[in-house]
């Protein structure tokens, strides 16, 4: 059995899987219930001083649905913590007593002063938490505020910020940032400069699920207004996917940990996100939308993965795909593919037909008996065929092996790595010669 | 021999051999994986599912079918096994339109139920395809337990206590292992011998010793079982039948519709089993219909199959009845046989109409006649050859708790035990629970 004891900054918990600071995390009642179902750890709700926030009062989830209903995306225009500070502390404080072997990070958003830093730091230390994470993420409401999402925008307050917390704790820090801007990984190499542990990431991603046609308000509307709020669950994967790896591959932040977040829902996405160069993963949606007992998934399901590919520890998985991870100007232009269409799998619904006809190379063949055939002298092997196909692995991309013609081309296919930094057509190559 | 539905008395082959095949293959085909995952995306995953609450195995379904939606239906079936080690046949053979289909959310909503059967069947069969058993024996105990009747009360209690660490000896009266999976559930409802395949499965845990042809109280007694193990466990099910009651009963072509099942389970080639072109089946349950179903997919011309009370109280789920229906059974309600006619061999059964009077059933005095070359009684089982010292509850053995029987260190579960229905998996989940109460029991007496 493959051994899912993770050791993410020296934190220990029984498997990689943290609930996220969400609602799921507010409470001692909701962390406990967490725990008892055998979540490996939890960063609490965003911390912040009191008075507290207050939230709305009325809906702050906005939804899309598949067609049966399945909740692909979900936004929300929560804000952090609405109980008082000494609550918080008081039941982190206890439940950490109560569940030593579960990892207890502390999620915290305060002004942008180091002196509001320099006081709450110390709060969180004597509760016996493991860790604690600046929330530079949150895109509604704090960063209105000049916190959340407003600092994690800004490289130099995210540089300073950090540097603040480590002078001021023993405690490993991890930064959480916001997808909400143009390149992730200044906010990841600012993280890094201050002298965080690790980053994790994404928060939500600024959003309006929909608009209610009779009102004319976006939802979720409150008394006939509504605000962007964050979004977050499956619909959000590859955005998160993307910046997890970007960090990862990036020599500047080389070896820096990551704590990877975004639509994480079955084992297979945590094994993806491990993958490509998270330490960890955390996980709110999923559990917002099934409750904690997808816990068990989670964990059988890498469990199970880990020992079919013979990996023994999770360590093992991280980072696996980073090195396949790369420039489109090193991809391989003599990788020469064409798209197989399967007769015997084939339903003929003629999808792929329109798509390539109409919005690709009319590669596709339709005959008067509904027999759909690749035209190899078209196919340029975009991939958007095998995408609509509603039969799996009907199409395929099959490779051209070395020395056969491309028919599109009339070139013979050669085996020889090419890149664009490579090829003829390239000016900065010409220039090169 | 060429014979055909219309061949008079009762013959063999009366239909081709392509047909037969086709008649017995899978009533329900297994679903690809592309089939596979659409149906379990339909699954909500309940919070405190009321499909597992239906499961008399209390599977956990919301998890293994979410196990199948995320890719990895071995890892389902461990879910699955994890609470009832025949899930394999209990996906088939189950009427989960009483259980947990039944209980589905979606059942409730929409009168479509999300397909936990045929789900549990893909999870279950992507794991013994590939031959693992997921289960390891725990360090010897020591401990010898007798395990009588190897039906799936006996079976599931056998595998528990091996994987506890005991040694079992599972022992039964009939040549082959499997109780009524192998002589009983309709052949069509488990092709391909998977009864066997899936006790040779269930067998790899090791530490089971299986003895046939060793019937209780003829050629061993309780009372040496219990002196040569630490505990017996009875999974004996029905062994006896009821009986008509009227003239004629012994004439040739009237017998147990279990007997006929048993033997068109046990055949080489179908187009060798014999039946009758009128038969009549009298009974309202799950064997009267399979003994009707089945002899109409063997070629029978005119099936006919009795009850003597209402619709509404057969036995017999509407699934099942429907199926009889579509199988071009003819379904006869509030009818009691008064005899069977004939010179020798039965030709004819004779009815008398029924309704519920005051004292109970009562005979309306109109009476009418079935032609019948061959009778199937399927009217009930009941329990036969108890040992003495085992008192009785509602015709059977009388258990508390987890199958405590009166008699210290015997257990009892399945069929031949009050309480619970009659059905494969209950029988499966009293074997396994009294596997682990016997486990608790002789851990406390080692502590002791
Ligand atoms: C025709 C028919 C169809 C059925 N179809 C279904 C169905 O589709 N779905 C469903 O859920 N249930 C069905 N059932 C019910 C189901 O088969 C039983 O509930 C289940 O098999 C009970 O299991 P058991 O282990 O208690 O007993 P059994 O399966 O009856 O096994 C008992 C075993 O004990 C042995 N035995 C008996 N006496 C002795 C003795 N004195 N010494 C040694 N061994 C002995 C027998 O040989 C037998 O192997 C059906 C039953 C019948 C008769
Ligand atoms: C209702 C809600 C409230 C959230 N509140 C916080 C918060 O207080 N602090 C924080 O760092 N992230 C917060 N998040 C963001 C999540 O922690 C997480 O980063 C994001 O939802 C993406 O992960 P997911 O796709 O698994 O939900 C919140 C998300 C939701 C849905
Ligand atoms: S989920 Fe609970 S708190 Fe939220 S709106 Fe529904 S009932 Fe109210
Ligand atoms: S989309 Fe797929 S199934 Fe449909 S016609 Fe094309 S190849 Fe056939
Ligand atoms: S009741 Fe139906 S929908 Fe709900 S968990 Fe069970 S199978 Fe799924």
């Amino acid at each position: 059995m493959a051994d899912l004891t993770s050791n993410f900054l020296g934190i220990p918990s029984p498997n990689p899987f943290w609930l996220a600071s969400a609602p799921p995390t507010d409470k001692q009642y909701n962390v406990e219930r967490a725990f008892r179902a055998g979540w490996g750890g939890v960063v609490w709700k965003t911390l912040g001083f009191d008075p507290h926030i207050v939230n709305v009062n009325g809906p702050r989830y906005g939804a899309v649905w598949g067609a049966d209903r399945q909740l692909l995306g979900m936004n929300n225009i929560e804000l952090i913590t609405d109980r008082p500070l000494e609550v918080n502390l008081r039941e982190i404080k206890a439940v950490k007593r109560d569940w030593p072997d579960r990892a207890m990070v502390v999620s915290l958003m305060v002004p942008c002063d180091e002196e509001s830093w320099a006081a709450i730091l110390p709060m969180v230390e004597e509760t016996g938490a493991d860790g604690v994470e600046l929330n530079f993420g949150c895109p509604h409401g704090m960063s209105e505020r000049g916190m959340g999402s407003a600092v994690g925008q800004v490289p130099e307050y995210i540089e300073m910020v950090t540097r603040w917390c480590k002078k001021h704790t023993r405690m490993p820090v991890i930064v959480k940032l916001t997808p909400n801007v143009a390149d992730i990984r200044n906010a990841a190499r600012a993280a890094h400069k201050g002298g965080a542990d690790a980053v994790s990431l994404i928060n939500t991603v600024n959003s309006i699920t929909s608009v209610d046609l009779d009102t004319m308000a976006p939802e979720p509307a409150i008394d006939g207004k509504g605000t962007h709020g964050g979004y977050c669950g499956p619909a959000v994967k590859p955005i998160a996917l993307n910046m997890v790896a970007e960090i990862a591959r990036d020599p500047e932040t080389a070896g820096l940990p990551i704590s990877g977040i975004g639509g994480v829902t079955t084992w297979r996405d945590a094994a993806e996100f491990l993958a490509l160069g998270a330490g960890n993963t955390q996980v709110c949606t999923a559990a917002m939308n099934y409750g904690f007992g997808i816990i068990k998934e989670l964990t059988a399901g890498l469990s199970l993965w880990m020992d079919e590919k013979g990996y023994r520890s999770v360590d093992e998985v991280v980072g696996r795909a980073v090195p396949n991870v790369t420039d489109w100007q090193h991809l391989n232009l003599n990788y020469v593919t064409k798209a197989r269409i399967d007769q015997e799998a084939c339903i003929k619904c003629g999808r792929c037909y329109a798509a390539c006809e109409d919005t690709s190379h009319q590669a596709i063949s339709m005959s008067e008996d509904r027999v759909f055939e690749v035209i190899d002298a078209e196919c340029v092997a975009c991939n958007l065929c095998v995408n609509v196909c509603p039969v799996e692995n009907c199409i395929t991309m099959e490779r051209l092996a070395a020395g056969s013609v491309d028919q599109r081309t009339g070139q013979t296919v050669s085996d020889r790595y090419l890149n664009w930094t490579m090829h003829p057509n390239n000016p900065m190559d010409k220039a090169a010669e | 021999m060429a014979n055909a539905p219309t061949t008079p008395g009762i013959a063999p082959a009366r239909l081709d051999p392509q047909t037969l095949a086709a008649h017995f293959a899978d009533l329900e085909p297994p679903f690809g994986p592309h089939e596979a995952v659409v149906a379990a995306d339909r699954c909500y995953f309940c919070y405190d599912a009321p499909c597992v609450t239906a499961c008399p195995t209390e599977i956990d379904i919301p998890l293994f079918i979410r196990q199948i939606q995320a890719g990895q239906p071995e890892a389902a079936a461990r879910t699955i096994l994890d609470q009832n080690i025949l899930g394999g046949m209990c996906a088939r053979v189950c009427p989960t339109e009483t259980l947990c289909e039944e209980a589905c959310v979606r059942e409730f909503a929409e009168g479509k139920p999300v397909e936990i059967g045929r789900l549990q069947r893909h999870a279950t069969d992507a794991l013994m395809a590939r031959g693992i058993h997921p289960y390891v024996r725990a360090a010897p105990t020591g401990r010898r337990i007798a395990v009588v009747g190897a039906g799936p009360a006996g079976l599931a209690c056998a595998h528990r206590l091996a994987m506890r660490g005991h040694d079992v000896v599972l022992m039964d009266a009939r040549p082959r292992i499997g109780g009524l999976n192998e002589y009983g559930i309709a052949a069509y409802k488990t092709p391909d011998d998977f009864a066997q395949a899936e006790i040779d499965w269930l067998m790899k845990i090791g530490g089971i010793e299986t003895r046939t042809g060793v019937r209780l109280g003829e050629t061993v007694t309780l009372e040496d079982l219990r002196a040569q193990h630490d505990a017996v466990f009875l999974g004996i099910g029905l062994a006896g039948v009821n009986g008509l009651g009227v003239p004629g009963e012994d004439l040739e072509g009237v017998r147990d519709a279990i007997d006929f099942i048993a033997e068109l389970r046990q055949a080489e080639d179908l187009a060798r089993l014999p039946v009758g072109r009128h038969v009549v089946v009298i009974g309202g349950g799950m064997t009267a219909v399979d003994a009707a179903v089945q002899s109409k997919l063997l070629g029978a011309e005119v099936v006919t199959m009795v009850y003597r009370r209402g619709r509404a109280r057969m036995s017999a789920s509407q699934h099942e009845i429907d199926h009889a229906a579509t199988a071009g059974v003819r379904i006869i309600t509030d009818a009691q046989p008064v005899a069977v006619h004939g010179n020798g061999a039965a030709q004819e059964v004779e009815f008398a109409y029924t309704h519920d009077g005051e004292a109970g059933l009562e005979l309306t005095g109109e009476t009418f006649r079935l032609r019948a070359d061959q009778v199937f009684k399927a009217i009930g089982q009941k329990l036969a050859g108890v040992p003495e010292g085992l008192t009785r509850a509602h015709g059977k053995i009388a258990v508390a708790g987890a199958g405590r029987t009166e008699l210290e260190g015997v257990w009892a579960g399945g069929d031949c035990t009050a309480g619970g229905d009659d059905l494969t998996v209950t029988a499966v989940a009293e074997g396994r629970d009294a596997a682990e109460d016997i486990h608790a029991a002789l851990t406390a007496r080692a502590a002791a």
